[in-house]
């Protein structure tokens, strides 16, 4: 039997048990570049995202991660392979190097810096008050939080929703690269443009179910209108 | 809480002798609840059927205690009375910070556990080093004391975790994703309910003798007692609050942290989530 090496579904119900969410997922997620996941606003986009981490448990299916079951690692060991970057950034109290700290504790100001600079922010910022910074500001920190931990794949639950202009391209840009450097990701993302310039593949959810799985390529040919409509078909 | 520690207070005055002031005493300081009453009247308070209430209360509970507590307070009653007097105070504390408290999970058990706890480390040190007699005159005063004290704190922190847990999620939840542990997610969160809890209690201990004379040594000196000797024993009642208020709330908040996370290091949802 071939061990699929990213994450693999296996008929995944999850949310409240009166009135899941997710109704039966079957679905293995490339370990490889970005993975865009749609689907209208409700479909279960960010429950799946939070199932990969571990954050919440399904009612009922499997979830492995690289051929192990979820429920069978140590959850703080497989969430430190895992990272998490999520829609509104969670800001710690204190320093940028104390937000750091949280993630690593060891981590000393040459690696932050490095980290800052990796995510386009300025050495200034690496002692400023974490709570003052700009929205993407805090974004980017929390990106470079997630990365000191070196993950095996990072999970992007729209990174870039609460973000001007500027600020969303260095993160989509930053994304290409962890991604051409071969830390895959998986991104869900309410923006067909962003879709159309990052995805390598697509998982479409509606209504709890997967509407379709691909390259993008291939969902652009889809028989499907609200397949064609998720992906922005030109 | 008041209510327990007035009962313990008076429990140690209650021990010297020689502190009747009478039926007569007794009638005149209730003077004081009508000038309460006329007050509440003058200025249009509408509190006077409160402070009657209040007053009435206070006077049939505090009775009830007295009479009781000569009845087991004897050097040679059996200690099965105290012993069920403290079970009673025991449950009675938590069943009320159960009610206090709704919708901490488990919350009467744990409360049940953490006063029980407190009493035992707090009272085993003043029991075991003989700073008292291990006696009913002194058993049930001194629970009264630790359990009653440590209602308020232990309420408040309760309260403050299951806030936390539910209005700060989304920090929470960043510190597991990135791999913390439940214990070490919740650690800041569960400092600052603790502080919380603590401050007030060390402030009061602070303030003491400059801002108000405690209730212990009052209730002491007006009974006879030597103001030299009734300062130690209202000492040892502030350590003995403060320990036990420390002990019942970090008992309390340990138990609670364990609670708010499954077993999967997950923060659990609530109803007011």
């Amino acid at each position: 039997m071939v061990v699929h090496d990213g994450f693999s579904l296996r008929k995944v119900v999850a949310g409240p048990a009166a009135d899941p969410i997710l109704r039966g997922i079957t679905v293995d997620i490339p370990n490889a570049g970005i993975t865009a996941v749609v689907g209208p606003s409700g479909s279960g986009k960010s429950t799946l995202l939070r199932l990969l981490n571990r954050l919440d448990d399904p009612l009922a299916g499997e979830i492995r991660w690289r051929g192990q079951r979820l429920d069978e690692l140590r959850p703080d060991e497989l969430r430190r392979q895992v990272a998490m970057v999520f829609q509104h950034p969670p800001i710690f109290a204190g320093s940028v190097l104390d937000n750091f700290r949280v993630a690593t504790a060891d981590t000393d100001e040459g690696r932050a810096l490095h980290m800052l600079d990796h995510v386009g922010l300025a050495a200034g910022l690496l002692h400023r008050n974490a709570a003052d910074l700009s929205g993407g500001e805090a974004q980017r920190m929390c990106v470079a939080r997630a990365l000191l931990t070196d993950p095996m794949v990072v999970l992007a639950d729209e990174p870039t929703a609460a973000l001007d202009g500027e600020a969303r391209h260095t993160i989509e840009k930053l994304a290409q690269q962890l991604a051409e450097a071969g830390t895959p990701l998986v991104w869900v993302s309410h923006d067909t443009q962003q879709l159309r310039r990052l995805a390598n593949h697509v998982l479409a959810i509606v209504d709890g179910q997967v509407a379709a799985f691909g390259h993008l390529s291939d969902l652009d040919g889809s028989d499907d209108p609200v397949v064609r409509g998720l992906v922005g078909v030109p | 809480m008041n209510n327990f520690v007035d009962a313990g207070d008076l429990m140690l005055a209650f021990a010297a002798e020689g502190a009747d002031i009478g039926l007569a005493g007794l009638a005149v300081s209730g003077v004081l609840i009508l000038v309460a009453v006329l007050i509440s009247l003058w200025r249009k308070l509408d509190l006077e059927r409160s402070l009657l209430w209040a007053a009435i209360r206070a006077l049939v509970q505090l009775l009830v205690v007295g009479w009781a507590l000569q009845l087991i307070v004897g050097p040679d009653d059996p200690l099965f009375w105290p012993a069920l007097w403290l079970m009673f105070m025991l449950l009675f504390a938590a069943w009320t910070t159960s009610r206090r408290a709704a919708g901490v999970p488990h919350v009467l058990v744990l409360s049940l556990l953490a006063y029980a706890l407190s009493g035992l480390v707090t009272l085993g040190v003043l029991f075991g080093f003989q700073v008292y007699e291990f006696e009913g005159r002194t058993i049930v005063p001194l629970a009264g004391i630790v359990i009653g004290n440590s209602l308020a704190a232990t309420v408040l922190v309760s309260r403050q975790l299951l806030l936390a847990a539910t209005e700060q999620r989304g920090v929470i939840e960043g510190r597991l994703a990135l791999g913390l542990s439940a214990a070490e997610a919740f650690q800041p969160q569960l400092r600052q309910a603790l502080r919380m809890a603590l401050v007030p209690q060390i402030e009061t201990t602070k303030a003491v003798g400059i801002v108000a004379l405690p209730g212990a040594m009052v209730g002491l000196i007006l009974a006879g007692v030597d103001p030299a000797d009734a300062v130690k024993v209202q000492i040892s009642v502030m350590y003995l609050v403060l320990g036990s208020v420390a002990t019942t709330t970090t008992v309390m908040s340990i138990g609670i942290s364990r609670e708010l996370f499954s077993s999967a290091q997950q923060l659990r949802r609530f109803r007011s989530d």
